[in-house]
């Protein structure tokens, strides 16, 4: 039965305007006395105009932000499979510990011999990461995975710097995350793409074939964006090396090798770690997120200033690039120590997991994501033969002349109830659709998953387009206009009267 | 003259000794709904395949490379209003920028019509 009700909500889920379309002039949570004869210091400058802000009262304001977030979707509400984005639970112990007050309640600027312990907290959290990358020295300080890249970049920049050599060309994949050619760009070097083999995966001659005396290094992400191992990344290594650049990797994807695979095993020079992706701290966590990298021996003396050292009068957070000597620090990337909140957490998760417990964590990201391929394959095309790693790739030749798009799709599969897997990316692959169901999911939710995204396709390849044009269905709103976004954006709410 | 297409899926149209360069009806296709292109500036001088301007579409941010050596003496100021001029009429009113060219003779490298239907149809 379907009928358009009165107020507009259904059910119990409620039609919720903006907050500046509702209230009264005048309505006010709170009711102070008025305030009796200040005398105005602004010479003249008061404000003789309203500010424009609604009138509500405190249970308005509450029902409103409750209201919007039961309207989100997130991975506490259900299968969110965002290839790339490795959207895992955040178990719920981690929180605990980060709301201790002894750890919650810290200020960054208290004198050092009252936060001890959490100054050793992060030396702890940053030895187990070395152990885990099997590399000899960490900067914890960048607030995410992109200002991890960044840190790494300008490690390799100093380092060429020292050398005396202007070195300015990064080869980059074209598989790549955005974010690296970015980055590289951001440092003053030009970006030079490597192509993909056929298989996926960097293209060896081109590569060797583009190594030159300018070339500064390489950013290579690994298992790379296409789910899978670059088997020749030792190779590259060593080309790279010998031809006098550096190696960075893009460690997103550390979750699918963490325990099993030692990125200096692999030869790389600098490498950002996402504690939020590998680690399981919440994606943007109640603030900025965390990408802690970590360097060989040839970038170690450039690694940026704060970090944390053991003396003998307890733990010392090196502050300046005069107190230890031989190194040379590119200098501060934040201020104060980095991001403790994620280091409470990634600290809690390694411990409650231990060594055992992060190697099943990455097989079980793998088996999940092989799963899930082996039983969509066959009516999907998958975008590279063999197995993956932590997501599967698919490309939109299973769509060819249904008139459904990759896009269409997606937006039928909000309507089973799951969020959509990451789609058009990477770029090297048609229409892709790329699809991450990460080591905390059951069987049961990558079957209901897997049996949804089936029941679409045969619907699609049965030459029901139109159904699929006019998804989403059962959401708030149905299709949003895009384009209309992107071309003519409204980026502030007018009252109908101006 | 008659358009001449590049492997990138630009077209190149000479007449008076300047090039029109756009990109293909393909190419539109393909990116989608197209929302935002940033186009040379007049004067920069252009290498043969390197990055000429970005079109942005609702799927994906693409760089679009120049197809010859050449300086650019004009870009379509249209486009910064309306991009979606590019989704409409990709090979007329869609142009991105006029080049004055180094060398004609490149022209000769890039395919005609016929050669990049067959090109775009064995992709």
């Amino acid at each position: 039965m379907s009928f358009t009700t009165h107020t507009g909500n259904r059910g119990l889920v409620l039609e919720e305007k903006l907050i500046f379309e509702q209230g009264e002039a005048g309505r006010c949570g709170v009711d102070l006395p008025k305030p009796a004869g200040i005398k105005s210091r602004l010479g003249g400058l008061d404000r003789d105009s309203d500010v424009g802000l609604p009138g509500l009262s405190e249970p308005q304001v509450v029902r409103h932000f409750t209201r919007l977030s039961q309207k989100n979707f997130g991975i506490d509400s259900g299968f969110f499979p965002l290839g790339s984005c490795t959207m895992k639970h955040n178990p719920r112990l981690n929180e605990k510990v980060a709301r201790f007050s002894g750890l919650a309640d810290l200020h960054p600027m208290q004198p050092e011999s009252t936060v001890q312990g959490a100054l050793e907290l992060i030396d702890q959290c940053a030895h187990w990461l070395l152990v885990l990358t099997g590399m000899p020295a960490i900067a914890m300080s960048p607030a995410s995975g992109a200002q991890g890249e960044l840190c790494g970049m300008m490690a390799i920049r100093a380092a060429l710097d020292a050398r005396g050599e202007n070195r300015r060309r990064v080869l980059v994949p074209e598989s790549a995350h955005g974010t690296n050619p970015a980055t590289a760009a951001a440092c003053g070097f030009t970006v030079d793409m490597i192509p993909a083999t056929e298989e996926g995966r960097v293209d060896l001659a081109a590569f060797e074939a583009k190594l030159g005396d300018d070339v500064a290094g390489i950013m290579l992400t690994n298992p790379n964006t296409c789910g899978l191992f670059e088997r020749d990344v030792r190779k590259i290594a060593d080309l790279v090396h010998a031809a006098g650049g550096y190696f960075y990797c893009d460690g997103a994807n550390f979750n699918a090798i963490v325990g099993r695979v030692r990125p200096a095993d692999l030869g790389i020079d600098a490498m950002h770690i996402n504690l939020h992706k590998t680690f399981s701290t919440p994606h943007g966590g109640g603030g900025p997120g965390s990408g802690p990298v970590v360097f060989s021996d040839a970038l170690a003396p450039f690694a940026p200033i704060p970090y944390v050292v053991k003396t003998t009068d307890g733990f010392k957070l090196v502050e300046t690039a005069d107190e230890k000597d031989g190194t040379k620090p590119f200098g501060r990337l934040k201020g104060f120590h980095g991001q403790m909140g994620m280091f409470i957490r990634a600290l809690a998760y390694m411990k409650s997991h231990g060594a055992d417990g992060l190697r099943q964590v990455s097989g079980d990201a793998v088996l999940n994501a092989n799963y899930l391929l082996a039983r969509l394959k066959d009516k999907l095309s998958v975008a590279f033969p063999g197995y993956c790693m932590h997501e599967a790739l698919f490309d939109d030749r299973f769509l060819k002349d249904t008139g459904v798009s990759t896009l269409d799709l997606a937006k039928a599969i909000i309507d089973e109830g799951f969020h959509p897997m990451t789609m058009y990316f990477p770029l090297v692959v048609h229409g892709a659709l790329l699809i991450e169901p990460t080591e905390t999911e059951t069987k049961e939710s990558i079957d209901q998953f897997c049996d949804a995204v089936l029941s679409l396709v045969a619907k699609a390849q049965a030459g029901d387009a139109e159904f699929f044009k006019n998804a989403p269905y059962l959401t708030p709103r149905r299709r949003l206009d895009e384009t209309a976004a992107a071309r003519k954006p409204v980026l502030r709410w007018m009252p109908e009267t101006v | 003259m008659a358009k001449k297409f590049s492997q990138e899926h630009e077209w190149v149209e000479l007449e008076d000794g300047i090039a029109t360069v756009g990109i293909t009806d393909y190419a539109q296709q393909s990116l989608g709904d197209i929302v935002y292109v940033e186009l040379p500036e007049v004067g920069k001088k252009l290498v043969k395949d390197g990055d000429a301007a970005v079109v942005e579409s609702v799927k994906a941010a693409s760089d679009v490379y120049a197809p010859l050596d050449g300086v650019v003496v004009e870009a379509n100021e249209d486009l910064d209003v309306n991009p979606a001029l590019v989704n409409e009429s990709a090979e007329t009113d869609g142009w991105f920028f006029r080049m004055e060219l180094s060398d004609a003779s490149q022209l000769d490298e890039l395919m005609d019509e016929a050669a990049y239907k067959d090109f775009v149809e064995g992709l």
